[in-house]
């Protein structure tokens, strides 16, 4: 007998909505599994992971303020992707972005009215937007693949910060740990009551803008028919280099504001670590939220909901909070084989008939 | 018992692809140490019959004889396994491996590159094909890359090697070497069948020539004794040339113009453009002939401006240059274009009509996409003009192109340009693959263009076609344009005597006579 993946005539509309559900299912069972063979009973981790983070108020603004950069980012990978174009490295660009918005509160602390955090945001995007332009830049003149440079160019980030904090940067009065002056007063986003920030609000913003963008005007239309069909485009007299472009600018220019507002909320200051990771979860994000920047939105407060469960279960069931990775893992996993389905359906042959039309 | 007359025999063989019959009843006999031409125009059946010998595809029905046994090819490693050798016309060789390095992939038996290396030299030696086995492919030219194809091939000592059109990328330098060698191969009494449909090469080379037309043998003869002319309407079909009588364009003005326009060739199976050099005056079609692959898709490129060129007055449109101008200029200058490829070149495949519409009309029409918003209305009725006009059929409302049948989708890509009344119209292969009813449909609807006073291009390798189209005939020629001729002093002859390339300058023979 054999498995064999057919092509369907046209796309699968049943999975092309299911496909996410799926993957999510199928991810509860494989963690499932995994608390079984920790010896936890499975329904039990699955609760303290999944559901109990959304019972009590304060994780519930904690996920909110995880999935605001997720989503951030999210939205401006789901673009970029959308033209085909393969920017893996939006944690570098966060960082750089980080690093350039913290320009201001570090070089002049005694700055303190609104126009400051104007300037670190503004400043953000930009580090994060000319940073994700070196992988643009490489593709469009040399035809460098972007996912490599893009995805090297996060460890040159990391390690420039890195330097920073231990250098030049650091806080004289920092007691020698590596960290800036923390930042104060206007330097720090305005939070609504709580913990949720600015930044919650700047990420309903982006999906909102790139939802319109994407839907209802020239430049969305030319990303699509970039990323579809690009012998097409040229045919339509669109430029592949100007969109590569324009897509690690968006994106770069997003991750970067999204890394100014961490520094400028949840962190404080600028520290060797601070992100767990949200430029690389935000790919999942991306496609689990279909490319879509309103599906990003809900992908988004489910990445977070795996960043607080990660925690929750650290703290409950004893186990690593390493497991909020592995989740993330298994879930993107599963997203790109169930979105085979959309394309494909399976079939079982028997015998040798199967076997000759598979060789065809 | 007597060994048999033919080395591979081929006989009464059908190929059914749903409801085209590729193959119809095809016989084809191949005597042992002979050069035998298979020869046919694009579409006639000869890369279908040459995939069945190889095992690649499977007949509906018929038989092949493999020294007088009866065989069944079920892969192409079985047909290497009875000493049948085939070199594609596009090469498969991994370009920063060595030439040893490629031709142990396809060897069987212990790896050993130092043995493999001096049989290599030895083969290349032999069979006259030069070659440095140490030499890594990327750098080698095309006519070097085909000889590691044949030697491969050879390698396995091969008692009939199929070759699928070797000259269409050699330089004539190039192919009289192959010559020499495939000459040599068959004095040693191995078989070489030859695709081709270069006539004057078949008729130095080839001892007998089996002719394709429509899935059918026309006719099975000795080129040495026919003349290229005669080859040409045995293949073209003799029963075409009922020119329609072409009424006198009227004396417009010139429209659309090539002035030496060149461009280099963008890759090893690219075509270089030399020269062209066109005139179309408003009222007429001019229709370009050529065999598959001789420019025909460069000329296209650069004619919309999908390549710009390097010198701006080689294109003008209504007198103004536009040589240096992309394809959104052009269009914006009155053009339109019309691609070979439905599918992901004149549409995006997993658009809907609606949005297509966009795709070539959001630079003229500034109500698509005013102020950068796109005006989905607009597109909307503009797609149901199109579907109502040129009787599109389709499942349910604005399907995805896709989703079309080949001849209801080209309607809609032709139909798409023809809304716009532009001023100049290029198609490129206007009704490739397309059902009769369609295709008649589509021809009206450039000719009525044309009457109507605008200048219209026809780019195409189907001459009934071009006959009933055209005023003017071109033929286009590794990369050459002849000039344009008034139809009705053209046959079918003619235009196969010059899609051999009898206009080129600088002539495949020259060098050799």
């Amino acid at each position: 007998m054999r498995l064999i993946l057919e092509k369907r005539a046209d796309r699968s509309p049943f999975f092309a909505i299911a496909s996410p559900f799926l993957a999510l299912l199928l991810t509860l069972i494989a963690g499932g599994l995994i608390f079984a063979l920790r010896g936890i009973n499975p329904l039990e981790g699955l609760y303290v992971y999944f559901i109990e983070p959304l019972t009590q108020l304060w994780s519930v603004e904690q996920l909110i303020v995880k999935a605001a950069p997720l989503v951030l980012i999210g939205v401006g990978l789901a673009v970029c992707y959308m033209a085909n174009v393969w920017n893996i490295g939006a944690e570098g660009q966060l960082t750089m972005g980080a690093v350039c918005g913290s320009i201001a509160p570090v070089m002049f602390p005694e700055w303190q009215d609104p126009s400051v955090l104007v300037v670190m945001l503004i400043m953000g995007m930009i580090g994060g937007a000319l940073y994700g332009a070196i992988p643009g830049l490489l593709k469009t003149r040399f035809n460098a693949n972007e996912i490599l440079t893009s995805l090297m160019l996060v460890y040159v980030a990391a390690l420039f910060l890195d330097w920073l904090v231990r250098g030049p940067w650091r806080d004289p009065q920092g007691y020698n740990f590596p960290v800036t002056k923390t930042f104060a007063g206007w330097q720090l986003l305005p939070t609504f009551g709580g913990t949720i920030h600015l930044g919650a609000l700047f990420a309903l913003l982006a999906c909102a803008a790139l939802a319109f963008v994407m839907g209802k005007t020239l430049i969305g239309f030319e990303i699509k028919v970039t990323g579809n069909a690009p012998r097409a485009g040229r045919f339509a007299g669109f430029s592949r280099n100007r969109m590569v472009m324009l897509c690690f600018l968006l994106s770069g220019g997003l991750a970067g504001l999204a890394g100014i507002c961490e520094v400028a909320s949840v962190v404080g200051k600028l520290q060797p670590q601070i992100s767990p990771g949200y430029g690389f979860a935000a790919i999942i994000v991306a496609f689990l939220g279909r490319l879509n920047p309103l599906g990003v939105l809900f992908a988004g407060l489910l990445l977070a909901l795996s960043y607080i469960g990660g925690e929750a279960a650290q703290v409950t069931l004893g186990i690593s909070d390493k497991i909020a990775k592995v989740f993330q893992g298994i879930l993107l996993f599963f997203i790109l084989s169930c979105d085979t389905l959309i394309l494909y359906r399976i079939k079982f042959e028997m015998g040798r008939v199967g076997a000759l039309k598979a060789a065809e | 018992m007597t060994a048999p007359d033919y080395l591979l025999e081929a006989i009464d063989i059908v190929k059914v692809f749903g409801t085209l019959r590729a193959n119809d009843g095809v016989t084809l006999q191949v005597a042992p140490g002979q050069i035998h031409a298979l020869l046919g125009e694009n579409g006639a059946g000869k890369s279908t019959l040459v995939k069945m010998l190889y095992g690649s595809l499977q007949p509906t029905s018929g038989t092949i004889k493999w020294m007088g046994q009866e065989v069944v090819i079920p892969n192409p490693n079985a047909a290497r396994k009875l000493g049948i050798g085939m070199v594609f016309q596009h090469f498969s060789l991994f370009e920063s491996l060595t030439v040893v390095e490629n031709i142990s992939l396809a060897m069987p038996g212990k790896f050993d590159l130092d043995a493999l290396s001096k049989k290599v030299e030895f083969y290349s030696g032999e069979y006259g094909l030069p070659l440095n086995p140490k030499a890594t492919v990327a750098d080698l030219s095309v006519g070097e890359r085909q000889r590691i194809e044949i030697l491969r091939c050879l390698m396995q000592e091969p008692k009939l090697l199929i070759l699928d059109e070797p000259t269409a990328v050699l330089t004539p330098q190039e192919a009289d070497l192959l010559f020499l060698t495939l000459r040599l191969l068959a004095s040693e009494g191995c078989s070489v069948l030859y695709i081709s449909h270069r006539l004057e090469e078949v008729k130095r080379l080839c001892h007998w020539a089996t002719i394709l037309r429509h899935g059918k043998v026309v006719a099975s003869c000795d080129p040495r004794e026919e003349t290229a002319a005669s080859l040409a309407r045995l293949m073209v079909g003799g029963d075409i040339h009922t020119v329609r009588a072409a009424k006198a364009p009227r004396d417009g003005a010139v429209r659309f113009s090539l002035k030496n326009a060149s461009l280099e060739a963008d890759g090893p199976f690219a075509v270089e453009l030399k020269n062209i050099n066109l005139e179309v005056r408003g009222g007429e079609v001019i229709a370009i002939a050529g065999v598959a692959g001789n420019g025909q898709s460069e000329l296209f490129d650069a004619i919309s401006g999908e390549r710009p060129l390097s010198n701006g007055s080689a294109v003008s449109i209504d007198g103004a240059s536009c040589g240096a101008i992309g394809v959104t200029a052009r269009r914006r200058m009155g053009a339109a274009f019309v691609p070979e490829e439905r599918l992901g070149h004149g549409a995006v495949p997993v658009f809907p009509l609606s949005e297509n519409v966009v795709l070539t009309r959001h630079s003229d029409d500034a109500s698509l996409a005013e102020n950068g918003l796109l005006n989905r209305g607009k597109a909307n009725s503009i797609a149901d003009r199109v579907i109502k006009t040129y009787d599109v059929r389709m499942g349910k409302p604005d399907p995805e192109a896709r989703s079309l049948s080949g001849g209801n989708l080209q309607k809609f890509v032709v139909g798409r340009e023809l809304d716009r009344q532009p001023k100049v119209l290029v198609v490129n292969q206007p009704t490739w693959g397309v059902d009769a009813g369609a295709a008649a449909t589509i021809r009206q609807a450039l000719i009525d263009l044309a009457r109507s006073g605008s200048a219209v291009v026809v780019i195409s390798q189907d001459l009934d076609e071009i006959f009933e189209l055209a005023d003017r005939i071109a033929v286009i020629s590794r990369g050459q344009l002849s000039e344009a001729h008034p139809a009705h002093e053209m046959t079918a002859e003619k235009i196969g005597l010059m899609m051999a390339g009898s206009h080129e300058k600088e002539s495949p023979h020259a060098a050799h006579s």
